[in-house]
């Protein structure tokens, strides 16, 4: 198996781990909190994917300083400008996320997702 | 450039701007402005297929004029036209037929938040339909999902909390998957608007560089809009969300948003990665197996229900199941198919949540069956429209439903390997609608016993009494009947519209 590929991308491997690690944990962890931070690992580890994709060595961030405005000098503006509508993204639904759970804890005293299930079905409503 | 060019930009930003407008409006007032909107962009869109079936072809508008590779697209062609019109036509009905327990079931204060909801839904599902642009799609997704979110909890209860919050959970794991895929389609392709990817697919596919990621960036955006779409190992938020948000919420979300996600995938297969190589990728044997698995186990929860709603609701997991089977049976036939089923589906869904409530209604609030005994007896029109929407979903001729069947088992016969399975579940899919659909007419053709508690609460109900859920139910039987007598006509838009997704 030729793992030098691996060794030269070996940021993208990290992003996607800690995407498995975000998604695993959002889907599996009971905690509703603990779901919220899966929820931001993985999103974040896709934004880092996305960083490195238009990151190019030895370059600089795409804003003409000094008048140079040669492509070579700067790195791709398109992923960060995804990155950032990314965040928005994902600003807004962690919100709404917390804003649930705290609805939830209010009701039920409990984060913990299987007992609110339970606990509703014991309400029989 | 056409004046009714401009209309499909106008008809999402009017969307999208009625929204914030409402956010200052008393409750009574937002409902006339989102009223007015639905109407207004159904007017747009009609005018624009209308435009659009008359030339023949496509047309682009780059937003802000800046030209392709660089500036943001809208694509418009009869079939994205087309759905934009049903759309909204199911949305007005639905808005009309639950406006009675909108009064009721949500707090005066939050009226007005309500329609913020309903017009940014809107607003996404327009934008999903029509836009060009991968990345723009992905925000328009989220923002259909938060909506969603909204209109489900509005109804504060228990319940619809813990709904919403597992609708989010799993619709936040399919967006992950799809902003993942569509990032490895950009580091490949370079591109993010469909007709370049498009071109950069082709040349990869010819030189044969680039195969795995394709095809793992394919499978992550197909999972995670079946995910998105409540595909049926996903579905376990669906039944709570539709059993127990109020009426029009249901409606709208069973029939618009989970379509608004297939007809994306269908843009995906269509129009970015080109539908030949779909095809030729094991991606749609994976669709096809859930979506035939769907179709019986979603009917299998639907007979152990014994809340009417929640029936519906499951009932809605098994047509999902139809819709991706057609899409995985791989031919272009398939999807007309699977298109014509979304169509049929959701003009069947929401006529179904809407005469439930009404028999509902009927016996005093309750949803379980053997409270609903007679209830046709008591709420005429609802027990026709019920009955109605059973047949059509069971697939009687005459009814949507029949056609679309029809057209799956048409497409199955010629398939080699995929027929005999699709024409088992077919028929044992429809054996078992049959069951849960006809128990529940007989049960509420079912003349009710003096004395239990039900006929106690239960009252007749008049058609006058409730005269927006009555107009509803007719517009959605004679939408109904339409869609299964004269299928022709619309059969060969959808083929049409498909061809000039190319």
């Amino acid at each position: 198996m030729n793992l030098t590929n691996l060794m030269n991308n070996y940021v993208e491997a990290v992003a996607m781990i800690l995407f498995g690690i975000g998604f695993t944990n959002l889907l599996l962890q009971k905690n509703l909190i603990k779901k919220i931070v899966g929820l931001n690992i993985m999103d974040t580890a896709t934004y880092l994917f996305l960083a490195l994709k238009g990151y190019i060595d030895g370059r600089k961030a795409p804003v003409v300083v000094d008048g140079v405005q040669s492509v070579e000098t700067y790195i791709n503006p398109i992923p960060s400008g995804l990155v950032l509508t990314g965040i928005v993204v994902s600003v807004s639904v962690t919100a709404l996320m917390l804003s649930l759970t705290i609805r939830l804890y209010r009701r039920y005293h409990t984060l913990d997702l299987d007992e609110i299930s339970t606990l509703l079905r014991k309400e029989g409503k | 450039m056409d004046f009714v060019q401009n209309f499909p930009f106008m008809s999402i930003i009017l969307s999208l701007f009625s929204g914030p407008l409402s956010s200052i409006l008393s409750g009574k007032w937002a409902k006339r402005v989102n009223t007015a909107v639905i109407v207004i962009i159904g007017i747009m869109s009609a005018c624009v297929l209308g435009y659009v079936t008359g030339t023949g072809e496509e047309f682009i508008y780059c937003m802000g004029h800046f030209p392709a590779p660089w500036g943001n697209e809208i694509r418009v062609g009869e079939l994205e036209a087309f759905m934009a019109v049903f759309f909204c036509a199911i949305m007005l009905l639905s808005m009309l037929g639950g406006i009675k327990e909108r009064l009721t079931q949500i707090e005066e204060s939050k009226q007005n938040l309500y329609y913020i909801m309903v017009n940014l839904l809107l607003c996404s599902l327009l934008a999903l339909i029509y836009t060009n642009d991968l990345f723009t799609a992905y925000v328009f997704v989220e923002i259909n999902t938060i909506s969603a979110c909204g209109l489900i909890m509005i109804r504060q209860n228990g319940r619809t909390f813990e709904a919403a919050i597992r609708y989010m959970i799993m619709s936040l794991l399919g967006s992950g998957l799809l902003l993942l895929g569509i990032c490895f389609l950009y580091s490949v392709t370079g591109h993010l608007l469909m007709s370049n990817i498009r071109q950069q697919v082709q040349l990869l596919a010819a030189s044969g560089e680039y195969h795995i990621p394709l095809l793992v960036a394919l499978g992550l955006m197909s999972v995670g809009l079946a995910i998105k779409s409540a595909l049926y190992p996903f579905h376990s938020w669906l039944p709570d969300a539709y059993g127990y948000s109020t009426v029009s919420s249901a409606a709208i979300l069973s029939s618009l948003v989970s379509k608004g996600y297939i007809f994306l995938l269908i843009k995906i297969f269509y129009r970015v990665i080109g539908f030949e190589m779909v095809c030729d990728s094991k991606v749609i044997h994976v669709l096809y197996v859930f979506g035939i698995m769907g179709m019986i186990m979603g009917s299998v929860n639907a007979i152990q229900e014994n809340n009417i709603r929640r029936m519906i609701a499951f009932s809605s997991v098994a047509q999902i199941g139809y819709i991706y089977m057609g899409l995985g049976l791989g031919t272009e036939a398939g999807v007309v198919a699977s298109v014509y089923h979304v169509l049929s589906h959701a003009a069947t869904k929401s006529l179904l949540f809407v005469a439930a409530s009404g028999l509902t209604d009927a016996s005093g609030g309750k949803v379980r069956f053997e409270d609903l005994r007679g209830a046709g007896y008591r709420h005429r029109l609802a027990g026709i429209a019920f009955t109605v929407g059973s047949l059509s979903m069971v697939g009687l001729p005459m009814f949507s439903g029949f056609i679309s069947k029809l057209l799956f088992s048409q497409e199955a016969v010629g398939h080699n390997h995929k027929m005999l399975p699709t024409l088992i579940a077919l028929a044992v899919s429809t054996v078992l609608n049959a069951v849960y659909f006809m128990k529940t007419v007989i049960m509420i053709y079912m003349p009710a016993s003096k004395d239990t508690e039900a006929s106690r609460q239960g009252r007749n109900i008049a058609m006058a009494e409730q005269p927006g859920k009555s107009v509803a139910l007719i517009c959605f039987i004679i939408l109904n009947l339409m869609l299964g007598l004269s299928s022709e006509p619309i059969i060969h838009l959808i083929q049409n519209g498909l061809e000039m997704f190319y």
